[in-house]
């Protein structure tokens, strides 16, 4: 099992044709993962052909796309100044599943683009995030694949990297994962902590649970009192910005503390006051979750 | 991205908002030469990207000119939390009768700006909210639809019972929704809204944050960005396209990704050393990128061991292990450097910095212990 994404997954890749995009596209189809249709506006009726060999067909709209394919998740490499519009556009087409992996849409765009994905009953993961993967299905977005490995863990970040670097680490422990979702570093994102952490606990394959956090916000302490009040399985938490400055934007336009709200030592606190196992550095992840699991 | 407070100002007027003149003075005799034109009292005020600016001394009442020398000369070079002051407000003193605040932001929460006002102005807003929660108001808006007429109306009578005064508080909102909304800001706050004994609304200071990502389409809002008031490294990583803040510690830091950056930092606190700065040198493999990274990390004097934390995902190692060698040819560093790459092709690319000379490793612990170990010993 898996939460979100799996082999059944219908994808379409809003701006395959990008140099993000066709990359992208090209590792998605390597991986499995069912790539039905691409959306370039002005290059409808032309096709894609894949690393693979496959041929993709591209879409000038999402709607067309949908239409013809029977897509029911979009992946999203359109740049900034157009991807709160690409955002819409997926929702209004009926896609279910929408995954916005570009960096830097304007806060303001964004805000107007989460009530509009909300009020058609879409769900929105990211933007400015790696994207998922479920390991040995499917992946949407640019989680590398071959860090990953099918198991009993869910993973749920923030960050890109550290996401890689603390799965990486499970699965050279022979730990595997059900699903790894990368929510994105934005102030303003459409899946946070507590939906995937509620997914989870509807996945009985799921058996523990790591949760990277950062700094910025009240997202983590919100999603360990969920845990405290509705979670059974085990959860090891993480937090990146112990030594991050207030006031100042470390990369992620979330990433920081602003007043006296969102800093690593608050989030800490109210992890462990939930009964969350917390990891003071990166390699305790592994550690943790190994003796969650009795392994 | 955060203005000057006669920047903010100047948003505000051009949105309707009444804002007293003022002008901005760099040296004593400019700042002389405005009181005069200006007449009567004025307030002199430092022009620095923090708040406490009252507290650290920053900001002084004049009764005439001469005066208004006087303190421009003392507040100019000022340091007020670590920043130095270069610019000062010349304005006239208004007479108060009552202050109030008005603040719009955007709510991680709600996803959406959110409106506080507060008949309890002039202070810090967020001791407010921990000293008396209940004179704060706050109004969530629908950035598709706007500030609503009656919302703007309910929040102005939050502030004033006063049919006159209500009704130009009612107008400030919406015009300070305006200027929100129009400058993309990710703040935009009037502190204090002060009424006069005359009864006129007015907003006597200023501060608004603009939202980096939208810069690309404020080309007159980016015209504001303050390159004196941010260090010259920062200025320099932001044109080379990387992110970068400078910190106060000796262990130089180059990461790929926001979040393993910080937590690259935080274990080189774990290991008992003080990272240097944040650097997110982002996806690529590009030696300019490298080099330019470098050369900011090694223009900061206090900077005793660099240290590389690479993830190589997409970005496979080997093609990061030639960048980094490419560049380390182009550039001239005088303290250690240790390497860390893990992920795709990390053998191949070990033996490619091994054999370049380099100290690689492929555990993240071993090299920030090792980077710390360098700059103790330096």
């Amino acid at each position: 099992m898996s939460i979100f994404i799996d082999r059944q997954s219908r994808v379409v890749v809003q701006g395959i044709t990008g140099r993000d995009g066709s990359f992208h596209t090209h590792q998605m189809v390597e991986y499995g993962t069912d790539v039905v249709a691409g959306v370039t506006p002005g290059k409808g009726g032309q096709s894609f052909t894949s690393s693979t060999g496959k041929e993709i067909p591209i879409f000038n709209t999402v709607e067309d796309a949908r239409e013809a394919t029977g897509a029911n998740v979009s992946v999203i490499y359109v740049p900034p100044a157009f991807a709160a519009g690409a955002i819409m556009e997926a929702a209004d087409a009926g896609v279910e599943f929408i995954v916005a992996i570009t960096e830097g849409i304007p806060v303001l765009d964004m805000t107007r683009a989460a009530g509009f994905v909300r009020d058609r009953g879409a769900r929105l993961l990211g933007p400015n995030c790696p994207g998922l993967i479920t390991p040995g299905q499917a992946k949407v977005g640019i989680i590398p694949g071959q860090i990953t490995t099918p198991g009993p863990v869910g993973v749920i970040s923030r960050s890109g990297t550290l996401t890689y670097e603390a799965v990486n680490q499970l699965t050279q422990a022979g730990i595997g994962q059900t699903t790894c979702v990368g929510i994105g570093g934005d102030p303003i994102i459409g899946t946070n902590f507590i939906d995937c952490l509620e997914a989870f606990s509807k996945d009985p394959d799921t058996k523990a649970i790591a949760m990277i956090g950062e700094i910025g916000g009240t997202d983590e302490q919100e999603a360990a009192e969920w845990i405290r009040d509705h979670l059974e399985i085990p959860v090891v938490g993480f937090i990146a910005g112990q030594t991050a400055p207030p006031g100042r934007q470390m990369g992620h336009a979330g990433a920081i503390i602003s007043g006296s709200a969102g800093t690593a030592a608050e989030k800490m606190k109210v992890f462990e006051a939930c009964g969350l196992a917390v990891a003071k550095r990166p390699a305790d992840i592994r550690v943790l979750i190994g003796e969650a699991l009795g392994l | 991205m955060d203005i000057h407070e006669y920047q903010a100002k100047e948003l505000f007027r051009q949105a309707g908002i009444p804002v007293p003149p003022g002008e901005v003075a760099t040296t004593p005799e400019e700042a002389e030469a405005i009181a005069a034109r200006l007449g009567g009292k004025v307030v002199v005020k430092a022009q620095v990207h923090t708040g406490g600016r009252g507290k650290a001394g920053g900001v002084k009442l004049a009764d005439s000119a001469a005066e208004a020398k006087e303190h421009a000369s003392r507040i100019l070079g000022m340091e007020i939390n670590g920043l130095t002051v270069g610019k000062v407000l010349v304005t006239p003193a208004e007479d108060i009768a009552s202050e109030a605040y008005v603040g719009v932001l955007i709510d991680r929460k709600s996803q959406a700006p959110i409106f506080m006002v507060s008949p309890e102005g002039g202070v810090d807003i967020e001791e407010v909210a921990r000293v008396n929660p209940e004179a704060i108001r706050k109004v969530s808006i629908d950035p598709r639809y706007g500030l609503l007429p009656h919302q703007a109306y309910s929040m102005a009578t939050f502030l004033y019972e006063d049919p006159a005064l209500v009704k130009q508080a009612t107008k400030v909102i919406g015009q300070l929704y305006r200027a929100f909304s129009a400058n993309s800001c990710s703040l935009a706050e009037i502190n204090p809204l002060i009424v006069t004994p005359a009864g006129e609304v007015k907003a006597i200071d200023a501060k608004v944050s603009i939202d980096e990502s939208a810069l690309f389409r404020l080309p007159e809002v980016e015209a504001f960005r303050d390159l004196d008031a941010e260090p010259a490294s920062e200025t320099k990583a932001r044109e080379a396209s990387l992110s970068f803040v400078k910190l106060d510690g000796d262990v130089g830091c180059c990461v790929n990704g926001a979040g393993l950056a910080m937590a690259t930092m935080d274990l080189v606190k774990y290991y008992g050393g003080e990272p240097a700065n944040f650097l997110d040198i982002g996806g690529s493999s590009n030696p300019d990128k490298v080099v330019a990274a470098l050369e900011i990390i090694t223009a900061d004097p206090s900077v005793k061991s660099i240290l590389f934390n690479i993830f190589g995902g997409i970005t496979r190692c080997d093609d990061v292990a030639n960048g980094i060698v490419t560049a380390m040819k182009r550039i001239d560093i005088q303290v250690p450097i240790v390497i860390r790459l893990t992920g795709t092709n990390e053998e191949e690319a070990l033996e490619i910095l091994k054999g370049a000379g380099f100290e690689a490793y492929t555990s993240m612990d071993a090299v920030v212990e090792k980077a710390v170990q360098l700059a103790a010993s330096a």
